[in-house]
């Protein structure tokens, strides 16, 4: 039981950072490699805005969401349309993308250690106990959980019940129809990707509440995410949310049965029986 | 053969002969570059064996060449040195072949997702064996020399050329430019797509397990968290990417400028070797699509009329 809620806690976390990937591959194709710094930039700024002015993280996010929607909204409308608009087909612009993305990765990880220095970053937010059924969970990660789930749900419930968010998810179906129906895919793809890179810099900032980060841990997140987008499948919510859970609940019991290092291998163990028998994502429909 | 083989493969064993000469007529601070560059020569060109033509970026080097230091590190004091390479390349290539046939048959993402994390998760996996067994990392202490472990790295880059040689004249190679310009066509004409790519793959596998069990001796101190570093594999693939892969010697083109410039900037800033790595990423991408290969191959057909 402590370790189903554990993980769950853990998953609901994961899974808001899963969302902004999937948003960004999804929708603007665009593989992002540097995701996991997007998120430590998200940590970061929580750290700093409360050691050095005593503000709430949460608070903070109604600062750092929307400057990370802005930063990642001029990285694609900059840096990355010029490689969609030269890329011959989706294998071309996959393999830019990637390199591209590793190029930004790198670049961020030598900025905020050279602004931040190597060391690492936690600090005391709400880290007094709470009671749920017979065991005790530490009440940032119970809070982190809650807003994930709110963040998400409401994410959710824009892409399903507006007509920007049914724009989104046209392009996300099938990008070189959608302008036959009047949806500018440059617009769409950016406003996407600057969305899910918000989303990401959320996620780190509630990851940052309980977990200790410092400037190059951003590839391990990149790489947990990517393995719960590729599981849940491309484009599918309801997937990434269940899988992300699922990988919480694994690492959660691995760390606690066999070995605390061994989160990324329990990690490598679900994609490998992904590749294995579902490439095509959890409840994703097999193709000929 | 024609008269242009010939005329290359003298060209190339004459520039052996000289690489071959350095610790004769060099210092011995261009020993240890030189070596260094041997590494990066080897484990970049074979590399491109495999990703220049299938356009598939492998992050996997790290992994191989770790698995590499451990079999000198765990074995070296039972077996003749000689054995340790030729094991290491059994071992890496045996590896390769596995992650490639559970990635390979599918699209490039998964395969570079896979690599990704494929040498931090061999650390930890190690790392928890060692913990198990109660060992901590191994000492490393040999009779070999800079200068005997830079003609083993000579002579395994060497062989992979020959290999490269060889792989673009085979049917394998054929296929693999096939697969690389289209992989629909390349499965309607009959090619078993996966197969090609899984055995090309085990080459770069075993050549950098090789590599590795021959540096192990200079590293003296094996541990899981330095032998498994991932930054290798990213220096690999941008130092390919930057000579370029269209070409066999292109990835050694990458190979010496940029080791040059890792050791300046290494030794003036340590700190900014990561905005380094990024940066050059970023040129690659945005100003050198093919590499020096590519600028050669525009350069020549502006300016020099035939073939």
């Amino acid at each position: 039981m402590f370790i189903l809620i554990t993980g769950l806690l853990l998953g609901g976390t994961y899974a808001l950072i899963a969302l902004g990937l999937n948003l960004q591959y999804g929708v603007a194709r665009i593989m992002n490699l540097a995701n996991g710094e997007m998120l430590v930039a998200g940590g970061f700024a929580a750290f700093w805005v409360y050691t050095a002015g005593q503000v709430n993280p949460i608070a903070a996010l109604v600062i750092i969401a929307p400057l990370a929607f802005a930063v990642n909204w001029l990285l694609y409308r900059i840096m990355l349309v010029p490689l969609v608009r030269r890329a011959k087909n989706r294998g071309a612009l996959e393999v830019d993308s990637i390199l591209a993305t590793f190029g930004l990765s790198f670049v961020f990880v030598g900025l905020m250690t050279w602004v931040f220095g190597g060391g690492y970053f936690n600090y005391r937010f709400l880290a007094t106990p709470v009671d749920i059924f017979g065991s005790s969970y530490a009440q940032n990660r119970v809070v982190a959980f809650i807003l994930a789930v709110l963040i998400g749900g409401a994410l959710w419930l824009w892409l399903s019940y507006t007509r920007a968010g049914l724009k989104l998810r046209a392009v996300a179906v099938n990008p070189s129809s959608a302008p036959l129906v009047g949806i500018d895919v440059t617009a769409t793809s950016a406003l996407a990707f600057a969305l899910g890179g918000a989303v990401t810099a959320a996620g780190g900032t509630l990851v940052s509440m309980f977990f200790t980060l410092d400037a190059s841990v951003g590839v391990l997140f990149t790489m947990k995410a990517l393995i719960i987008v590729i599981m849940g499948g491309v484009g599918d919510i309801r997937g990434t949310i269940v899988a992300a859970v699922l990988l919480g609940i694994a690492e959660t019991a691995v760390a606690r049965l066999i070995d605390p290092g061994l989160t990324l291998a329990a990690a490598y163990l679900l994609f490998l029986l992904v590749l294995l028998f579902r490439p095509q994502g959890l409840f994703g429909k097999a193709q000929g | 053969m024609t008269g242009k083989d010939w005329r290359n493969l003298s060209l190339s064993a004459a520039l052996l002969a000289l690489a071959a000469l350095l610790p004769i007529y060099g210092s011995p601070y261009w020993l240890t570059m030189g070596t260094t560059i041997a590494m990066f020569a080897v484990l970049a060109t074979s590399w491109a064996l495999f990703s220049g033509p299938t356009h598939y970026i492998s992050l996997a080097t790290a992994a191989f060449f770790g698995v590499g230091t451990f079999v000198t590190g765990l074995w070296f004091q039972v077996l003749p040195f000689w054995a340790l390479p030729l094991i290491a390349a059994g071992v890496g290539a045996v590896l390769a072949g596995l992650v490639g046939l559970v990635t390979l048959r599918l699209s490039g993402v998964y395969f570079v997702i896979f690599t990704l994390g494929l040498a931090e998760m061999v650390r930890q996996v190690v790392t928890w064996v060692q913990n198990q067994t109660g060992q901590r990392g191994m000492y490393v202490l040999t009779s070999l020399t800079e200068r005997e472990i830079y003609w083993m790295l000579l002579g395994l880059g060497a062989l992979v050329y020959l290999a490269g040689w060889l792989i673009g004249r085979s049917r394998l190679g054929f296929a693999l430019r096939i697969i690389g310009n289209d992989e629909t066509v390349a499965k309607h004409s009959g090619i078993d797509t996966a197969r090609a790519k899984v055995a090309l793959f085990m080459i770069p596998g075993a050549v950098a397990a090789a590599a590795g069990a021959m540096l192990a001796p200079r590293y003296i101190y094996i541990e899981p968290s330095t032998a498994f570093a991932p930054l290798l594999s990213f220096q690999v693939v941008i130092m390919a990417l930057l000579g370029g892969t269209g070409r066999l010697w292109g990835p050694v083109a990458g190979v010496i400028p940029f080791t040059l410039l890792w050791e300046a900037i290494t030794r003036q800033a340590p700190n900014q070797t990561l905005l380094l790595m990024g940066l050059a990423f970023l040129l690659i991408v945005y100003v050198l699509p093919g590499g020096f290969v590519g600028l050669y191959d525009r350069a020549k057909r502006r300016w020099g009329g035939h073939s």
